[in-house]
């Protein structure tokens, strides 16, 4: 992939925002039908432009207005908001008080800086193919969680283009949840509780709630490759330490590891160790019961930001936003390829733009009609590039709201006989 | 008035409305009362209310919630102050509305600010909880219908297999299905089961789901208030009354003392020791640090002080002694401090006996800046900070995370009663702390062994060898309030305050 230069955005958006954003579908996700009045005006955006020029309480007449006016800002990064009580571009006109965020979609944003504890490959910014499975885990029990305990039916995961994932949930319903309602299912959701200070930060007790015992059957698979093979939380004196630190109350078990570790060859034969060690020492209802689970989810259980979750005027990165440090698309995750997603494949605007010229040099050998509409010539400018595959399963998501938005209505005008 | 038997049951019979006004012992609070009620009326309910809730939160942090103690001081409280105490009487028209009207008044004084909002919506919470668990089964249906809160109860699940969740979380026979919206609490801390955004609540657990519910409404009904507010407050009746309902504090005033020059400035510093709450003394340490104290703390401190019985010209002698040992030459203390104290002590200006400040007061106005040691120390200094001090105090850890705890929950008053507790190795500080001078002489009953140390039943011995040995060679004597105004008594208080 070519290399991204940050110094190259002013160059790349301007292309990036006429040739490939897919205003189209973006458009429709976020008119849900035109059902509610306004709605679409009503919503905020905020842009951030070059020299960290921020705004906020940008709203638009229609999403051909947006479309424009993103074409002449070129942001260097676009964030939604909520949908408030007002045209947020005319707050001020309103009465303080007055305007308030009615609705939003319930967002989620699993950052992998939250795990730095708990990887040892990389750190702060960095992400690498070991750790990345970090976030394919919490995709997997976050995302059933919401399917199925909390009934879900439109949700999108997204790649934040740097360091995490997003995840917009859009169900009519889930808009309208209030703050404190959305703070509940972050903590129904959150295992691992503690900061810097804590060492043991996950504790289990009887009865276990099927939340976590369907996390754990999915975290399960996961643990082996991830964090024996490839974090190899058990391969040296330092690592293991950390890990038996967990133990802290059974003394004769932490001792045994202690002594018995040097002898065994790697992570995944100590494992064995600890848990056959632990299996000795388990009392029905005693607190060392969950200790090896407990192990498990502290170092790979999803770790969510509350803050993001919570207050419906909180603003969150756009999809088919780019990153403004990597170059990367935030681009949706297809969940059916979820264990082949590779953030190190998603492309950057640069890789976009320079797709985009050697297309074009291909066609121009052709006769193109010069008369075809901007839109449609649009279409079939992402279609040439990498971003493809990602526009279509962000298609996909916005056809499914439509039809099951077209479903209700249907159901809803044959109660009322309405034909 | 004397009725027969006869008439009473006619009256009844007759159609005596009151009773369907009230059909509860405890309600939402839904429609406001719709009557004329005197202003004295209006101002006894409410403060009788303001005494409820705050007994409600003492009562909260001392002892379990629900459990005997609390239920049994809950009750006697609500009886003592004529509220409806328990759930089957038929007859309590007056209480129940004496409770309606009440927490009507209350909601105009504490929507004000989210802070005001959210203790207030915490004791109301806490006390519907009292009275939803003292309801039978059969009350509790009741109750529900009334309300409108009554869901769909799941009884058969072999008719959804596919439903019943994995092993290690019992389902009991009968659950009551209740969409997530209603549930927060509980599914909050996954206690109940959750699928397909209904949640399956055991019958024991219904009174979380009421208790959401009656969060939920309250909350709004609050933001409602706050907006219709600028209208109340601009009636000259009740605006006063209003505000000084948030920022109550009902008790003795302590601004006319009997003993009066009891105490010797030389005991100062070792009262500041013994006997002064936490930010009384760390006023006098910085006035002895520093030789100086910016306005705010002479005026909390020196108020203070005259309320332990400080005469004017002692306290002239204090500070100007102080004072001299800094910046300030004699000359300039006379011309420009000496004032402002004689003006304290109503010598001054319009004469006014200034009366010193209520722990609400402390806490609610005039936060301390950088170089002001005035403010409570448990509302308004760093945790951090306030750990280290209480550490230098010689206070346990144990007793430290406990303040702390206090702390953070925002029971500032509480911290300090617990602060009083762990400095006179007691259990039980026997008082609800609103006021330091009333710190101070409780503080100083104690120490001269005025009155029964509450200890556990384990260990009487002890509690007497330690009274007898603080016994102490102190001088100084308890203030008495003789300065109750009529409405604002609070029952009880009187018999710690004896006359040597």
């Amino acid at each position: 992939m070519a290399g991204f230069e940050p110094s190259s955005l002013p160059d790349l958006l301007p292309l990036y925002y006429r040739r490939l954003f897919p205003y189209g579908p973006y458009g429709r996700w976020l008119s849900y039908g035109g059902v509610v009045k306004n709605y679409f005006q009503r919503r905020e955006f905020s842009f951030t432009l070059r020299d960290d020029i921020y705004v906020r309480y940008q709203s638009f007449a229609s999403p051909q207005e947006l479309e424009k006016e993103m074409q002449k800002m070129n942001p260097y990064k676009i964030d939604v908001g909520a949908v408030y009580s007002h045209r947020p571009s005319q707050h001020n006109t309103v009465h303080m008080g007055a305007f308030q965020a009615q609705e939003k979609e319930l967002v989620f944003d699993i950052d992998m800086t939250d795990y730095d504890d708990v990887r040892r490959c990389c750190s702060s910014a960095e992400i690498c193919p070991k750790c990345w499975t970090l976030m394919t885990i919490a995709i997997r029990v976050i995302d059933r969680a919401l399917v199925e305990d909390f009934g879900v039916k439109h949700r999108l995961w997204v790649y934040s283009g740097r360091r995490g994932v997003h995840c917009w949930v859009c169900d009519d319903s889930v808009r309208k949840w209030s703050s404190n309602l959305r703070s509940a299912t972050v903590e129904y959701l959150t295992l691992v509780k503690g900061g810097p200070d804590t060492v043991k930060k996950v504790n289990l007790t009887d009865p276990i709630h099927p939340f976590i015992s369907k996390s754990l059957s999915l975290v399960e698979p996961y643990f082996r490759e991830y964090a024996l093979v490839g974090q190899d939380i058990l391969g040296c004196r330092e690592s293991w330490e950390k890990v038996v630190a967990l133990v802290p109350e059974h003394i004769l078990l932490l001792f045994t590891l202690l002594q018995e570790f040097p002898k065994k060859q790697d992570s995944v034969q100590r494992w064995e160790l600890l848990r056959n060690k632990m299996d000795k020492h388990r009392v029905r209802n005693s607190p060392g019961r969950w200790l090896g689970s407990e192990i498990m989810l502290q170092y790979c259980f999803p770790r969510l930001d509350i803050n993001v979750s919570r207050g419906l005027n909180h603003l969150l990165k756009s999809p088919f936003s780019v990153h403004p440090k990597t170059g990367r698309v935030s681009v949706p995750i297809d969940l059916q390829k979820l264990d082949h997603f590779d953030p190190f494949a998603v492309p950057t605007i640069s890789y976009l733009c320079s797709e985009l010229d050697t297309a074009n040099e291909e066609e121009d050998g052709e006769k193109e009609n010069e008369m075809e509409p901007m839109a449609k010539r649009r279409t079939r400018d992402y279609k040439k590039t990498s971003l493809a595959p990602y526009v279509r399963v962000f298609e996909q998501f916005v056809d499914e709201m439509d039809r099951s938005r077209k479903g209700e209505l249907l159901k809803r005008s044959d109660l009322q006989r309405d034909f | 008035m004397e009725f027969t038997r006869e008439k009473r049951m006619k009256m009844r019979l007759a159609g005596d409305r009151r009773g369907d006004q009230y059909p509860h012992s405890l309600q939402f609070y839904q429609q406001p009362p719709a009557e004329n009620i005197s202003l004295a009326e209006f101002e006894s309910f409410a403060i009788d209310r303001l005494k409820l809730l705050k007994v409600v939160e003492n009562l909260g942090v001392s002892y379990v919630k629900g459990g005997e103690e609390y239920k049994n001081k809950l009750q006697q409280e609500l009886r003592k102050l004529k509220f409806q105490y328990r759930a089957l009487i038929e007859d309590d028209y007056d209480a129940r509305r004496k409770d309606h009207i009440s927490h009507f008044i209350l909601r105009l004084a504490y929507c004000q600010s989210e802070d005001l909002r959210r203790w207030f919506i915490q004791q109301e919470m806490d006390l519907f909880r009292y009275r939803f668990n003292e309801l039978t089964d059969e009350l509790v249906q009741k109750f529900l219908k009334y309300i409108n809160l009554s869901y769909e109860a799941v009884r058969d699940w072999t008719r959804r297999p596919l439903m019943v969740p994995s092993i290690g979380f019992s389902l009991l026979l009968s659950q009551i299905q209740v969409p997530l919206q209603d549930a927060m609490d509980l599914f909050r801390v996954r206690r109940v089961y959750l699928l397909d955004a209904f949640t399956y609540v055991p019958h024991t657990d219904m009174v979380a789901i009421v208790l959401n519910n009656f969060r939920t409404k309250l909350s709004k009904a609050l933001a409602l208030t706050a907006r219709s507010l600028p209208a109340v407050q601009s009636d000259e009746r009740l605006q006063p009354l209003l505000n000084h309902l948030s920022h109550s504090y009902v008790g003795p005033d302590y601004s006319i003392q009997k003993n009066t020059g009891k105490i010797s400035i030389e005991h100062i510093d070792a009262l500041s020791v013994k006997s002064f709450p936490l930010c009384m003394r760390q006023l006098h340490k910085a006035l002895r640090d520093n030789h100086h104290l910016r306005h705010g703390g002479r005026m909390q401190y020196g108020l203070f002080l005259k309320g332990i019985g400080l005469t004017l010209e002692q306290a002239l002698q204090f500070w100007k002694s102080e004072f001299i040992k800094g910046k300030v030459d004699a000359d300039k203390f006379d011309k420009g401090y000496a004032y402002s104290i004689r003006h304290n002590y109503g010598k001054e200006g319009k004469r006014t006996d200034y009366t010193p400040f209520s722990c609400m007061k402390i806490i609610l106005s005039n936060p301390p800046s950088q170089g002001d040691y005035h403010g409570c120390p448990f509302r308004h200094s760093d945790p951090e900070l306030l750990k280290q001090k209480l550490q230098s105090f010689k206070i346990s850890p144990t007793g430290i995370t406990q303040i702390l705890e206090l702390v953070k929950g925002m029971h500032y008053q509480l911290a300090c009663q617990k602060y009083f507790q762990l400095t006179h190795d007691v259990d039980d500080t026997g008082f609800s702390l609103n006021h330091p001078n009333q710190y101070f002489a409780e503080s100083q009953k104690l120490l001269s062994g005025g009155r029964d140390v509450k200890k556990e039943p384990s260990e009487p011995e002890n509690s007497q060898q330690k009274l007898s040995s603080q016994k102490s060679t102190n001088s100084c004597s308890i203030p008495n309030s003789s300065n109750i105004e009529g409405d604002t008594e609070l029952e009880g208080l009187d018999a710690y305050f004896t006359e040597d």
